[in-house]
Order: C-alpha cells, then structure tokens, then sequence
C-alpha cells in the first residue's frame, strides 16, 4: 500500500519535474514578451530602454517600476510607468501608461484587472477613444491638476455606470504622474538613483484618496 | 460496450453539464466567452483522457484503500501539465482561465470517471470514455458560452454580430450564466426525451 502510493506519487513528481524543465523557458519568454508588447504599445517609436527605476510611493505598498525609453541619438523621449492601485470594484487594478517628457500621455494598457465584465473591464476600449475628447486620457498633459472624473467636479468623463473603476484607473494615472516627477526630480538634482521615497507629495496623495 | 456508443453518451445522454449536472463551478464560471468555454473544456478533456488511461492502466497495482489519492495525485499532475504548457504557449487564454485551471483537479467530473469507469474497465474504452465525456464537457461549455456572449456582448468567438451596446450584460455575468444554463437544460430534456 506504502510502496504503491509512493511509486505514484514519485512517477508523477518525476513527470513533472520533466514538463517544468520543458516549458521553463518558453513561460519566461512569454511574460518577457508580454512586457514587451505592453511596452511598445504605450510608447512612441523609441530605440532602446533605460534601466529600471524603481519608485515607491507614499501611499502604497509595492514599487512602480519607470521605464525610460531612448531615441536613437540617445535622448530620453519618455517612460513608460507600471503603475496600479487597489481602489478597483474589484480591487486591484495594474496598469502601464507612457509619459513623454512633457508629462502627456502616449498611450496606456491595462495589464491586470478583476473588474466587471462589460462595464469596468472597458477601461482599455474608452479612455482611449479618439472620438471623445471628454473620456480620451491620450495626448493630455498631466499638469498642476490631478485627473478626476467629471463625478468628483473633475476633468475626464467615467465609464458609464462604472465611476468606480474610472476613479481607481484616474488614481493609478496619477500614481504613476506622481512617482514619475519624483524621479525626474532626484534625477536632476543626484543623477542616477535607484530608490526614492516619495514624501513630499504626502499631503497630496493623502486627499486624493478621498 | 459499443465504443461508438461509449463515446457518443457524453454529448447528449450523459453530458456531464446538461444531464448529470457535474462540474458546475467552472460551467458557470468560465463561460463568459465562448472562447474561453472551449478552452476550458479542451483543458479538461486532456486532463480527462489521460488521467483515465493512467488510472486503468494501474487500477490493478493500486490497493482500495489508497485509491482515491492515487487518483487524485495521477489527476492532479496532468492538470499541473496543462497549466504549465498552457502558460508557455497560449498566455492570453491562460490569464482569463486563471484560477479555474487548477481547479480542475477537484472537477467531480474528472475524479467520477477515473472512480466509476476507468477503475473497472479496459484501458481503451476508458480512453474512449475520457475523450467522450470530455469533448460533452467542451461541446456544453462552448454552446453556454456563445449564448451568454452572443445575448451579453453581441458577439461569437470576438465575431461581431450586432452593436455591444444592445447586448443584455446580465449574460456575461453570474446570474446569466444561471439563467442562459437553465433553459439550455431544459432544451436538452426535451431532446432526450423525444430520443428515448
């Protein structure tokens, strides 16, 4: 009975153990590849990428990784942020958005998310339709002003019957705006660093959330 | 047994969705799309297959009393397979079955074969019996699937067949799935009837 159970069990781990080996390095190269796409449809046409910078913001627990993005005369053109937030309707949401220079929006895609199928889960679809100026978040500039849903007296239209998820995705945005200035900011007064803490926008963040 | 007929019993007879009403979790779960029903039920039919072949090629060598983890541990590594493989070469499908892939191991369908079929008969009508039951299991998923996302979202298999606005999202949603599940059963009772 022993020597049956742990024949089976010792077939399959050794079965496994094969499968894993196996598809090891194509898994690798498919979250890899999925990055890469995510990172090419959010950024303008760009040669290479930058190091990593990891930012870690105030109000959250995980780093947003910066993704700065090169032309080919080696100029910085802008970065692509994985940002998130856990204000969903369903709670977490990832998303990563590209942010030239200037601090406007080249494009985004949301790479995680549990929203509601059909309503929140629009988020790709209609904050990114060039038809309406009032939803369309690509090609505006972050500026002084957060974005907030015309709900909250703001300045992007939410998803029909979906306001929660509009605001978690506007919070996500602004995370990334946030961690993003942080960066240039170190950026230019250090050169290169690795992590930063993200306190002076404390106060900031602190209402925003509400 | 017939192996025709042996293969046959799953897609209307014995759907192991529609007439034994097994597997519920991921019918109602996964069939959002129809894309993802078929993919869900092709994942379960190779879990289905190979786990009965296995199961009946060892039915002699494994004493009663362990049997059930025996099968349990010969199930559970054909579903870490797949969900492996499937994360290498099809991601996309991979990230929207989440976590009902590995919940495929406690699929009462998969065990009820490997216990009432393959553990009392030849290692070919229990393949045949696994590709069967497996393919009724995929055949249920993908019709529930089309109806909720054609009634939902307006389309087939990401087909557009009229505008997203007119859909009814109920569909894509829990209680859709109850609703559009309920009336397909009753459909197939009154097909079988007929038949019998």
């Amino acid at each position: 009975m022993l020597l049956s159970l742990f024949g089976v069990t010792l077939i399959a781990s050794a079965a496994l153990g094969v499968v894993y080996g196996v598809t090891k390095e194509p898994i690798a190269r498919a979250e890899a590849n999925k990055q890469e796409l995510a990172l090419a449809s959010v950024l303008p046409k760009y040669e290479k990428l930058g190091k990593v910078i990891k930012v870690l913001p105030v109000d959250g627990k995980d780093s947003i990784e910066i993704y700065p993005a090169y032309s080919a005369d080696g100029e910085e053109i802008a970065s692509a942020v994985k940002t998130y937030t856990y204000s969903g309707f369903s709670g977490f949401i990832e998303i990563m958005v590209g942010i030239d220079t200037e601090g406007e929006i080249t494009g985004f895609q949301v790479l995680k998310h549990a929203e509601t199928p059909g309503l929140g889960s629009k988020m790709n679809e209609w904050f990114s339709n060039a038809e309406k100026p009032s939803q369309n978040v690509i090609g505006r500039a972050f500026g002084d002003e957060e974005f907030t849903v015309y709900k909250d007296g703001g300045n992007v239209d939410a998803i029909t019957a979906a306001t929660i998820t509009s605001r978690a995705f506007l919070d996500a945005l602004n995370r990334a705006y946030r961690c993003l200035d942080k960066a240039w900011e170190a950026d230019a007064q250090s050169g290169a660093t690795n992590q930063i803490d993200d306190n002076q926008r404390e106060d900031d963040a602190a209402s925003s959330e509400q | 047994m017939n192996q025709w007929k042996n293969f046959t019993k799953g897609f209307l007879k014995e759907n192991p969705v529609f007439v034994l009403l097994l597997g519920m979790c991921p019918t109602l779960g996964t069939t959002g799309t129809a894309i993802n029903g078929l993919g869900m039920g092709l994942a379960t039919t190779f879990v289905l297959i190979m786990s009965n072949l296995v199961v009946s090629l060892i039915k002699n060598l494994i004493p009663d009393k362990v049997r059930i983890p025996a099968f349990i541990v010969v199930i559970a590594t054909f579903v870490t397979i797949v969900e492996m493989v499937m994360q290498a070469y099809i991601p996309s499908l991979y990230e929207s079955l989440g976590l009902f892939i590995p919940l495929i191991v406690v699929n009462c369908i998969v065990l009820g074969r490997a216990e009432a079929f393959a553990s009392k008969n030849k290692v070919l009508s229990s393949v045949i019996d696994g590709a069967g039951i497996g393919l009724g299991f995929a055949f249920a998923l993908t019709i529930l699937g089309s109806v909720r996302e054609l009634l939902g979202s307006g389309k087939i298999f990401n087909f557009t067949v009229y505008p997203e606005n007119y859909g009814m999202l109920v569909f894509i949603l829990a209680p859709g799935a109850f609703i559009a599940l309920g009336y397909i059963i009753a459909l197939i009772n009154r097909l079988n009837k007929k038949n019998a």
